[in-house]
């Protein structure tokens, strides 16, 4: 209580007329790097491109209506589809590495959450580049297949689909790890007895009980994935091998090679509504399973 | 029983993830010290290809922009996310506005905000190069330097702040003699982590460098090495940008728990 009141006075002691000159810095240097670049983008994305490149200043929704040509079209839903596999499996996976993490004695834990999310420090490049050591046509996995042995014709490995879905789900599957082992840290082990004091056997406690509890921590670790997939091009270009194109490159192409900026603009900001509708979904999804929870708490106890 | 055989399908799913997030960048370190420098075969312990590639001029020079980029933009963000830290922290009304402001730049998708400014920038005529990029890095940094130190003000005595002001310090050296040197871990520590972001962020770097050859960094030197494919130089850079992230990271780890009493 007096340590409340202390804090209290102290804030009082800086008062926030005082805030606003230490936040001024920062918040005009994300207004001029950040928010105005973006409603730039925003803003050419109505704008028309010109003949010869450039941009005319005429109001038009063409470039949106653009982005629903077949053609483009079928890049977004192929870009979805990639993002989508990629993220279920690495929500699988890490939901499995961060269940099986909790379940080891309680002193060790720190450092294996550690050590599962220490390569998503590492160059993102290097991370990928890895893969195509890995995989490429005289790589390391069609070598130990001819020294086992294996002497007929290698399936192609590099520049698939399957290459771009291994390399995102590689590359992010430390990020479901830590958001998944959240939750199920914070499990009461008493649950779990319960549920099986009452007659459930292992199975049905986890999907049950422990399941729908820890659900939100690793569907936040989807739709990161998903997000972080769906405009991601380094990845494709370097596993996919241009076999085929995401819809992050292509914005690249419009801006680097195209030169039709505003359709680049248009493309941007339907990724950026993708984001920002399913990061809305994800945030209200967890807050209705949290109250939902509260509510059924007296009822557990 | 039952729960050992349950423990023992436990440790082998950490062990085959493990193998999963391990085995693909070891098998990168090991081949950089394989003397025939092709993947297939071993030939043999050698330092050869580290020589090659401290002969290289080209990848020198990337990596020394990527060193300027890196320092100048992680000090600048270092300062200006303290700042901001302590700012958000005491602000009596607590505006959810600027969290969001200050969060967005780790949700937007990098390519969206590399395009974002590279229109910008063209628009305004401003020359690209080393200076732009650096200009966009601090914007990402930021985020990363405010979420470290305002983590440590959450666990910060404010009563010694009291006590400075009630010794008659003003606000200004209360925070330059009080609240700084207690928060310098944790400043440390963020300045650390935006440093290692910085050298290793490609994306927005890419679009925001311009054409000229003088102004790449590192991370597009790689990108255009791998386009290539396999080589044995490519292999001891990555070691190398492995390494040093890793060394960056165990740092700041290292100053920002020691700085916590307690913990």
């Amino acid at each position: 209580m007096l340590q409340r009141r202390i804090t209290e006075r102290c804030r009082i002691v800086m008062q926030d007329r005082k805030s606003l000159v230490l936040v001024a810095p920062a918040f005009a240097w994300l207004t001029a790097f950040m928010v105005v670049p973006c409603l730039l983008i925003l803003a050419l994305a109505f704008f028309r491109r010109g003949i010869y490149g450039g941009i005319e200043y005429d109001i038009t929704f063409e470039n949106f209506a653009m982005v629903l040509d077949p053609l483009y079209a079928r890049i977004f839903l192929k870009s979805a589809w990639i993002a989508g596999l990629a993220a279920l499996i690495a929500a699988v996976l890490g939901y499995a590495a961060a269940y099986a993490i909790a379940s080891m004695p309680r002193h060790r834990q720190p450092a294996l959450l550690f050590f599962a999310i220490l390569p998503f420090w590492s160059n993102y490049l290097v991370r990928t580049y890895a893969w195509i050591v890995l995989l490429n046509r005289e790589g390391l996995i069609v070598g130990i297949a001819r020294a086992l042995g294996f002497s007929g014709e290698m399936p192609q490995m590099l520049y698939t689909e399957g290459a771009v879905v291994l390399g995102l789900v590689y590359n992010y599957l430390p990020f479901v790890i830590l958001a998944a082992y959240a939750p199920l840290s914070r499990l009461n082990p008493e649950i779990s007895e319960a549920s099986r004091d009452l007659g459930a056997g292992r199975w049905t406690t986890f999907r049950r009980v422990i399941l729908p509890i820890t659900l939100p921590g690793v569907a936040t670790g989807f739709v990161f994935v998903f997000v972080l997939s769906i405009g991601n091009f380094v990845t494709p270009a370097l596993l996919g091998g241009g076999q085929f194109q995401m819809i992050g490159n292509l914005v690249y192409d419009q801006f680097l090679s195209a030169n039709d900026w505003p359709f680049g603009s248009a493309l941007s900001m339907v990724l950026i509504a993708v984001m920002l509708v399913l990061l809305t979904a994800q945030t209200f999804a967890n807050e209705r399973a949290s109250t939902g929870r509260q509510s059924a708490e007296p009822a557990d106890g | 029983m039952a729960d050992r055989l349950n423990m023992r399908v436990m440790l082998l799913i950490l062990s085959l993830v493990f193998a999963f997030l391990y085995l693909p960048i070891s098998v990168l370190v090991g081949l950089s010290f394989n003397a025939g420098g092709m993947p297939t075969a071993w030939t043999g312990f050698s330092l050869k290809w580290y020589g090659a590639l401290f002969a290289n001029r080209d990848i020198l020079r990337a990596a020394g922009n990527t060193l300027v980029v890196g320092l100048v933009s992680a000090g600048i963000a270092t300062i200006l996310g303290t700042l901001l830290a302590i700012g958000i922290e005491i602000r009596r009304r607590k505006g959810r506005f600027l969290e969001t402001l200050v969060f967005a730049p780790m949700v937007i998708p990098d390519i969206v905000l590399a395009i974002a400014l590279l229109s910008f920038f063209s628009l305004l005529d401003v020359r690209l190069g080393l200076h732009t990029v650096i200009l966009a890095h601090v914007v990402f940094n930021l985020a990363f330097v405010c979420a470290v130190v305002r983590a440590r003000l959450k666990s910060f005595d404010w009563s010694i702040v009291e006590a400075s002001a009630d010794l008659g310090a003003s606000t200004l050296t209360t925070l330059r003699r009080v609240v700084l040197p207690a928060l310098a871990p944790a400043i440390i520590a963020g300045g650390l982590l935006a440093f290692t972001l910085s050298v290793d962020e490609f994306i927005i770097a890419f679009f925001t460098a311009g054409p000229e050859r003088a102004s790449i960094t590192l991370p597009m030197q790689i990108y255009a090495m791998i386009r290539f494919g396999v080589t044995p130089e490519i292999n001891v850079l990555a070691t190398l940008v492995i390494g040093f992230s890793l060394v960056t990271l165990a740092l700041s780890q290292r100053l920002n728990r020691g700085g916590l009493p307690g913990q």
